[in-house]
């Protein structure tokens, strides 16, 4: 345990210092741990575990975006674990509310119900679709087609510059998205 | 937009450097300083006889109080903008204006008494101590609100209370200069009352914006 977090900790103080293969290495290696731990808690809360996709996804965008309150001279798991928990209880709040709004959540005291596994991690996606044209664009092209910035840039006739500003403004958006839901 | 696509739109993304939180929350309280500084210039101003009342230890007193309140609640939430933080350890800070209201109350009792003990505790001002002081703080409020937005505070409505004391201490500072009751008791109720109303409002709000 101490020495994957130790790795942790190395991984995201090159992250900040500039290394993107760092990063992505970093965010690769929390994933199954985050997935694992959004799980769990669902479980304790009697939640189903459908869910879980889409609070690591959350979990992923708030530590993108507060990255800078990491302070580099302290552990990096503490920090990722406390923003896992908070958006954990986030996703249960939502949840809870919800409960009394959707019928879906009573289907199953209806008969003739065949239960059904829900695809899982929809919510960005989801939001994905509202997002304004230009940053839909980026984000696709970067996420889901794997093109480099670059490559982005010349496919849109934008600078560079104009891609990174777009990549950045879509990701926060998504995330005021997901939060405000 | 499975999880490997998205890690990898936030690894091509990693180039973006955010500011750190206390240079957003710094230019944040700096951009709404001067709207506090207009309602204290328009509607209060500086006392006549400040020159005279900087040689009495209980005027100079005040600014100690309202300081002491300001820079530590400014320390507290920078702390707490960061999403592993605890109050723990951190909390005594915010005690300090207390201990020093305490001192202050304590030297004068021990003084022969200019006034009655009522009298000092009501003083003139009372009622637009609990405008004014508000009425500067709102724009620090959402100065220090929109700065701390910045962060990732676990406790959105703790952190919001947080930029109520700073925004209120600050306030403080400004009507501490127009007020002409020095008395340590007056202080201790009318400047912490208004004080708790702003605390108040920044958790309320603060509970709603400071979410991340």
């Amino acid at each position: 345990m101490r020495g994957r977090e130790d790795e942790w900790t190395g991984l995201m103080r090159s992250a900040m210092a500039g290394d993107d293969a760092a990063y992505h290495r970093l965010l690769k290696a929390v994933t199954p741990v985050l997935r694992a731990a959004a799980r769990r808690g669902l479980a304790r809360a009697g939640q189903p575990p459908d869910q879980a996709e889409d609070i690591v996804q959350e979990i992923l965008l708030a530590v993108h975006l507060k990255r800078h309150t990491w302070d580099s001279e302290a552990p990096f798991a503490p920090w990722l674990f406390a923003i896992g928990r908070n958006k954990l209880i986030d996703m249960l709040r939502r949840r809870g509310r919800r409960i009394f709004v959707n019928i879906d959540d009573f289907a199953e005291t209806l008969p003739g119900e065949v239960p059904q596994e829900t695809a899982s991690a929809g919510e960005v996606a989801s939001q994905l679709n509202t997002l304004p044209q230009r940053q839909r664009d980026v984000l696709q092209s970067i996420a889901v087609d794997s093109t480099s910035i670059k490559d982005t840039a010349a496919k849109y006739s934008m600078s560079e510059g104009a891609v990174r500003v777009a990549l950045h403004r879509g990701l926060a958006a998504l995330t005021a998205k997901l939060r405000d839901q | 937009m499975d999880t490997d696509q998205l890690i990898r739109s936030l690894a091509a993304d990693n180039a973006h450097r955010a500011p750190r939180v206390g240079a957003v929350l710094t230019m944040a309280l700096l951009v709404a300083a001067p709207l506090s500084i207009l309602i204290f210039a328009t509607f209060l101003g500086v006392r006549h006889d400040v020159m005279s009342a900087m040689h009495n230890p209980f005027f100079d007193m005040k600014f100690a109080v309202t300081l002491s309140l300001a820079i530590p609640a400014i320390i507290v939430s920078l702390h707490l903008s960061r999403p592993e933080a605890l109050l723990r350890g951190w909390g005594w800070l915010l005690l300090l204006p207390v201990g020093l209201l305490a001192v202050a109350i304590g030297s004068e009792a021990m003084m022969a008494p200019a006034m009655p003990m009522t009298m000092r505790l009501m003083g003139k001002n009372s009622r637009v101590c609990l405008f004014a002081i508000p009425a500067m703080s709102l724009p620090l409020l959402a100065g220090a609100l929109f700065g701390l937005r910045h962060g990732a505070p676990s406790h959105p409505a703790l952190a919001g209370a947080l930029a109520g004391l700073v925004s209120a201490g600050l306030a403080a500072t400004l009507y501490a200069s127009h007020c002409t009751d020095d008395s340590p008791l007056f202080v201790a109720t009318w400047y912490t009352l208004a004080t708790a109303l702003v605390t108040a409002i920044g958790a309320l709000v603060g509970s709603k914006v400071l979410r991340y």
